[in-house]
């Protein structure tokens, strides 16, 4: 009875450990020399992993790409964004996102050596027609910028003048009605109700861009663009910001650009991974957050590149 | 993710952090380990002195598990880590509460152990041919899974699976064995019930083994596995490939 295999080692728990370890080690550095550099790697992706594309598509891009010059910035892009979907746009800086982002209301047009190639289409319509007018197009998508930039004119006038001059009301009451609805969408309206006729340049950072938002909102675009609107923010604007897109999101189809990955985990519906001008993975943003298809995505995530 | 690459962080500290988490389990792997085998060997040697000493350790896993707990509590509230280091921290969590649990299903052996050596030791040795046959398979389900995790190794998980489905028909056929002695021989019934309750502790080891399995290749594929057939899985881990 007493001869039991049991008998002959009871290994102590800091030497199993200690030899357990040995064995990974050795198999992880051997992995290590066969790993291509995050640049390598990049560089030969052809296709997005994931699901780039996406039934009902409100902005319909393929094949995109970008030159500033001779340099090209994005590279081959086929991504579909969804009605009343948030989609986030993450990768590391210079990776090209906002350039891809600004694309989609030709705000890239303003740069002379800019060219965008390929197709971009809302609801079907190419806004790249050389035909189209760029005024009514941003009308329908409109952007937030990184910084605040209200007009240097009263918050009232922020937010009218959009509808202003797209000549979509007249009455002064109706521009009452659109002032007060946008500020109110924009979570705004109980903090400056009594000052309206107060500079928009007066108000605090997250305050300053509600207001940008409010004035984007104006106009009744059908598209938001953000292009990293909490970067200047402290973490309460930045929570009232990330409130405020959950809202706007039944109403309205949203591409935001952010730094911040936690940020695209909690307000994002998809989220697509940029690195070096290439579309490297979309998919919903629960599942890149937590088993990312592809693995510069997962190095980018958790914080991996050196 | 065949590799889960957690030295290659930015941050160092956060490399730090993880590595401590996976030694802390693994240190608390091995003294787990430990402590099945001097139950069992309390129970086939009847040595009640290792039978106390193993209810005597029993707090010391105990304070680990809290202390492992808490380490991960911090990781996610510094960290907030994301896919692989996410599905480490959770993994963590987790078989680290398997073990505590083996742990305790240890300390009850070693209560069986103290209670037959009262009742006057192995007058018969019925029943120790299935403790000992349960008892190695256990053991080594234990053994893999922890090694399945130090190396993130999905085969040896899956044989982890396997061998815990095995211990489960040996422990269905131990049960019939002893309850025909105890036809034989009411007066065993209260010795042979010692043996089957340890039997029964053994096997939920296995299960809890398997369990850490599982978390093992949810760490590295991201799939959750529980309550799925090894068939299923085997069949989930090739569609991936």
């Amino acid at each position: 009875m007493q001869d039991t295999v049991i008998e002959s080692k009871a290994p102590t728990a800091k030497t199993v450990q200690v030899e357990r370890t040995k064995k990974t080690t050795k198999t992880e550095s051997n992995a290590m020399n066969a790993k291509r550099s995050p640049t390598e790697i990049a560089e030969s992706i052809t296709e997005t992993v994931g699901k780039p594309l996406a039934q009902n598509a409100k902005l319909a891009m393929r094949n995109v790409n970008v030159h500033y010059d001779q340099k090209q910035a994005v590279f081959d892009v086929n991504l579909d964004i969804a009605e009343n979907q948030v989609v986030a746009l993450i990768g590391p800086s210079g990776c090209g996102k906002s350039t891809f982002l600004r694309c989609l209301n030709r705000m890239n047009d303003t740069i002379d050596i800019c060219r965008v190639e390929g197709s971009i289409q809302l609801d079907g319509m190419d806004i790249y027609d050389s035909k189209l007018d760029v005024v009514p197009l941003r009308a329908r998508v409109g952007m937030v910028f990184q910084k605040p930039n209200p007009f240097p004119k009263s918050i009232y006038d922020n937010v009218a003048y959009g509808p202003r001059i797209h000549g979509l009301v007249n009455r002064r009451a109706d521009l009452d009605d659109v002032v007060e609805s946008s500020l109110r969408k924009a979570g705004l309206w109980e903090e400056v109700k009594d000052r309206l006729e107060s500079p928009g340049t007066g108000l605090s950072g997250g305050q300053q861009q509600r207001l940008c938002i409010a004035r984007t909102i104006a106009v009744s675009p059908e598209v938001i663009l953000m292009d990293e609107p909490c970067s200047a923010l402290d973490p309460i604007a930045t929570a009232k910001i990330e409130e405020l897109i959950a809202e706007l999101s039944q109403n309205f189809t949203i591409a935001i650009v952010t730094h911040s990955m936690q940020q695209a985990a909690r307000v994002s519906n998809r989220t697509a991974y940029f690195h070096l001008g290439r579309l490297v993975e979309v998919n919903e943003t629960e599942k890149v957050f937590t088993n990312p298809d592809h693995e510069l995505t997962e190095a980018y995530i958790t914080g991996r590149f050196g | 993710m065949e590799n889960l690459h957690i030295d290659q962080h930015i941050s160092r500290q956060f490399n730090t952090d993880l590595e401590h988490l996976r030694e802390h389990l693994l240190e608390m792997g091995g003294l787990v380990e430990e402590q099945v085998a001097d139950a069992v060997r309390a129970i086939e040697s009847a040595d009640s002195e290792l039978a106390e000493k193993v209810l005597r350790t029993e707090d010391e896993i105990d304070r680990r598990e809290v202390a492992l707990d808490e380490e991960c509590t911090l990781v996610l509230a510094r960290r907030q880590p994301a896919a692989s280091d996410l599905r480490l921290v959770l993994m963590v969590t987790k078989a680290n509460r398997d073990l505590e649990r083996m742990g305790d299903e240890a300390d009850k052996i070693a209560h069986m152990a103290i209670a037959l050596n009262d009742a006057g030791g192995a007058t018969s040795p019925r029943g120790f041919v299935e403790l000992r046959h349960i008892g190695n398979s256990v053991q080594a389900l234990v053994n893999q899974s922890l090694d399945a995790f130090a190396r993130f190794d999905v085969q040896t998980a899956i044989q982890v699976v396997k061998g815990d489905k095995q211990v489960d028909r040996d422990y269905g056929s131990a049960m019939r064995e002893l309850a025909t002695y105890m036809m034989e021989d009411p007066r065993s019934i209260t010795r042979v019930m010692n043996i089957i309750w340890a039997l029964r502790s053994l096997e939920r080891i296995g299960d809890h083994a398997r369990n850490i399995a599982e978390h093992v290749i949810y760490l590295v594929h991201g799939m959750d596995v529980r309550h799925t057939s090894v068939g299923e899985i085997e069949a989930q881990l090739e569609e991936r490939e």
